[in-house]
């Protein structure tokens, strides 16, 4: 793309710079100069109950991390190695899983286990490994499939067993992948809120949920502070150990173009389809459950909770102060709001970033910011930063939408840059010579190509607005809340027809988040965006 | 009686067919090679001799033993494939020692014999290089190094020479062509370059006539 006049690009520029300023990079100031309050430093890092929060944590995510990549091993050489009826279906399945509402996965998990045994922190855990099986397949699988399958049988030849052929030969080879994908796993699983929220199994506290616990519950925003910081801190040392690693355990490999084939030998085919077939039970079980049990009563099966969704009132003269079909009106303006936003400042930052070549680069590393931040952290820099006038900004309707777009707008840009950064040069100078202006020239020639990367990045930040909740926990109004809000207040009351109303809840947001990734997952970028994911802070 | 036998392999892979009741025999110490344009087959029917590839009916018999449902690594089949199939991960020493530790033998032993190899295939003294620094006919030289050092009851060579330029081409099947002869080694060459065969084997056999 070629050069706008400089005033332009400005011009371009300044609304999400401005945006950034002040939605992001000012409430996170906030947090962190009250954090410097050396009391609350103190007493926060001083109680027991801190390090155990901690502690657990840090567990959970190494538990799950480890527990991800074992059982992801499996459907990534089955989907990597081999051609067989339904890869594709399961592969869909997989990534359909990733990119469902952390609220909708615990309550899915909630809903496969028996009661009893479904709130614990092995729900918690089952939930993590189901849902970021796609980081393994995924990041696994592409290293996998390239790998020169005459190299294992060279080691055959030589005398390994398969099982020596795997882990001296094709373990280490596949390792840089592997380091990727735990380390992208153990963030995810560090930062779990929603997951561990709506499973709710007594002392599963991470940090996040202990944030919003003593911010929102306890109204400790001290407390809250410090938790915040010191989550921050823990993430950023992980992070970089696992770049450090990641660099380690880079090596020179000999790719080849995919081999990719049909089972061969019986004991082959049995084999994949083994795997195959528990890859779909335990990836499709938690979304039958969740169907399932919205249909279920302590009396049998039944649609009440699906007929009732309208009413407020439990029995006569009862109500609960959640009703379903306002969540979802509130939802639905939310995402419209939280697209629009989205969209209109992504596009700006897209234009100027493409336009501006190398001063682009600050504005790109800008607006990617948010995803390296937890929606949690998100949420709640905006609490404490716009509590004040002539900034008390908490009762306003678009509070709640910028938060969801800053989430949606990293999305927004990379669909849209890349693109942009394509147009052929050419094009503008040929609009040139015919005697087009620079503004003019660039309209004809660039703008055309938005809009594709623009529908892309507005689907994504529709299903990224519905689905979230981080930020929402913080932001969202009593009388106001969202559909996820909703699904994990219903889910936490007692009652069977309140809980299977929850669960028909998250089975519509289940279907529609599908629905709505699954439309743009034909277009080339979202293989890399899903990637990327699209829950990714939460 | 013949070393190696291959009687009468089918193999065909979704629609092509590769092998057609494929008969092969060679005797112990001989050294055969397998010509044939490319797609002919050769480097499968090498791939159904180690295991690696099954066969869909026939049979594969090593000295008397039938190994048609034996798994590669229990053959005692050596391979040299041809892009040598190194173990990036691991130094020159440690893939020639590859095939010893499989074995068991214990770690000091096994890199004397490895440097032993080494120095025979004319490498002396690259036991902790790493493979990625090794040049086309170094690299060629270390395969062969590591495939022989288990000592195999019979060696199969993947057009071990494709790619070489001219001269290092005829150098290093002279020294093939040599160190087969010095171990009495059984071997089967597969290649497109009747020069290579008769530089390399005693005998030369057609694709063609392989197949029936």
């Amino acid at each position: 793309m070629s050069a706008l006049p400089r005033r332009v690009i400005a011009a371009l520029s300044i609304p999400p710079s401005v945006g950034l300023a002040v939605f992001y990079v000012w409430p996170l100031l906030t947090l962190l100069f009250r954090a410097i309050d050396g009391d609350a430093v103190q007493t926060t890092l001083g109680r027991r109950a801190t390090w155990e929060v901690a502690w657990f944590t840090l567990w959970q995510a190494v538990v799950s991390t480890l527990m991800t990549l074992v059982v992801g091993l499996a459907p990534a050489y089955i989907v990597a190695r081999f051609n067989f009826r339904g890869r594709q279906l399961l592969l869909g399945l997989i990534t359909a899983l990733f990119v469902l509402p952390t609220v909708v996965m615990g309550a899915a998990f909630l809903a496969l286990l028996p009661d009893g045994m479904n709130q614990s922190i092995a729900a918690v855990i089952a939930a993590h490994v189901v849902f970021n099986l796609a980081v393994v397949v995924r990041t696994v699988g592409p290293l996998w499939e390239q790998l020169p399958s005459d190299m294992e049988g060279a080691a055959a030849t030589l005398g390994a067993s398969p099982w020596r052929v795997f882990t001296m030969i094709t373990l280490p080879l596949i390792r840089p992948a592997l380091v990727a994908a735990s380390s992208i796993v153990f963030i995810f699983t560090f930062t779990s809120f929603g997951v561990v929220r709506v499973i709710g199994a007594a002392g599963t506290r991470t940090l996040e949920v202990e944030v919003w616990r003593q911010a929102i519950q306890l109204g400790d925003i001290r407390t809250a502070v410090v938790l915040s910081i010191l989550q921050m801190v823990m993430l950023a040392a992980v992070v970089m150990c696992s770049s450090r690693a990641q660099r380690r355990y880079s090596q020179p490999l000999g790719l080849e173009p995919s081999a990719r084939r049909m089972p061969q030998r019986g004991s082959e085919r049995r084999q994949v389809a083994l795997i195959g077939f528990t890859s779909f039970a335990v990836c499709g079980a938690p979304l039958f459950a969740l169907a399932a049990r919205s249909f279920s009563t302590p009396s049998g099966w039944s649609i009440a909770a699906w007929t009732q969704l309208g009413r407020t009132e439990v029995r006569p003269g009862i109500r609960l102060g959640i009703d379903p079909l306002d969540a979802v009106r509130n939802s639905v303006e939310n995402a419209l709001w939280a697209t629009l936003f989205a969209v209109v400042i992504g596009a700006l930052a897209s234009l100027a970033i493409a336009a501006a070549r190398n001063t682009g680069r600050f504005l790109d590393v800008g607006m990617m910011l948010p995803v390296g931040t937890s929606a949690v952290t998100i949420g709640f820099g905006m609490l404490i930063t716009f509590d004040q006038a002539p900034y008390d900004w908490r009762a306003e309707w678009w509070l709640v939408p910028i938060g969801h777009a800053l989430v949606a707008v990293p999305f927004v840009v990379r669909a849209t840059v890349g693109v942009l950064r394509s147009v052929d040069p050419q094009l503008h100078a040929a609009a040139a010579t015919l005697g087009a202006s620079p503004t003019r020239a660039w309209r004809t020639v660039v703008v055309p190509f938005l809009w594709r990367p623009l529908t892309v990045g507005a689907t994504l930040a529709a299903a990224i607005s519905l689905g979230e909740f981080g930020a929402t926990s913080f932001l969202s109004r009593s009388d106001s809340e969202t559909v996820p809000i909703a699904i994990e207040q219903l889910l936490g009351r007692t009652g069977s027809l309140l809980q299977a109303q929850g669960y028909a809840m998250a089975t519509v947001l289940a279907v529609v988040t599908i629905a709505l990734v699954a439309a743009v997952d034909r277009s080339h970028q979202l293989r890399t965006l899903a990637r990327s994911t699209v829950n990714g802070p939460n | 009686m013949a070393h190696l036998s291959v009687d009468n392999v089918d193999l065909s892979f979704e629609t092509t067919t590769v092998l057609t009741g494929a008969t092969l025999t060679v005797d112990q110490g001989e050294v055969v090679a397998v010509l044939g344009p490319s797609g002919s087959g050769k480097s499968t029917l090498l791939r159904v001799i180690a295991g690696i590839t099954a066969p869909d009916a026939g049979t594969v018999t090593l000295s008397g033993d039938d190994l048609t449902h034996v798994p590669t690594h229990q053959r005692g089949v050596g391979m040299v494939f041809q892009d040598n199939q190194l173990f990036p991960h691991l130094t020159v020493g440690e893939n020639v020692a590859f095939g010893l530790k499989m074995v068991g033998i214990p770690a000091v032993e096994r890199r004397a014999t490895a440097s032993d190899w080494l120095a025979r295939v004319g490498l002396a003294g690259f036991d902790s290089r790493q493979v990625s620094a090794l040049s086309g006919g170094e690299a060629k030289r270390v395969a062969l190094a590591r495939t022989l050092a288990v000592e195999p009851r019979i060696v199969l060579l993947d057009e071990p020479l494709t790619g070489l330029d001219r001269e290092l081409h005829d150098r290093l099947a002279r020294d093939v062509s040599d160190l087969l002869a010095d171990l009495a080694i059984t071997a089967i060459l597969v290649t497109h370059d009747p020069d290579e065969a008769a530089t390399i084997a005693v005998r030369s056999l057609h694709m063609d006539d392989i197949n029936e």
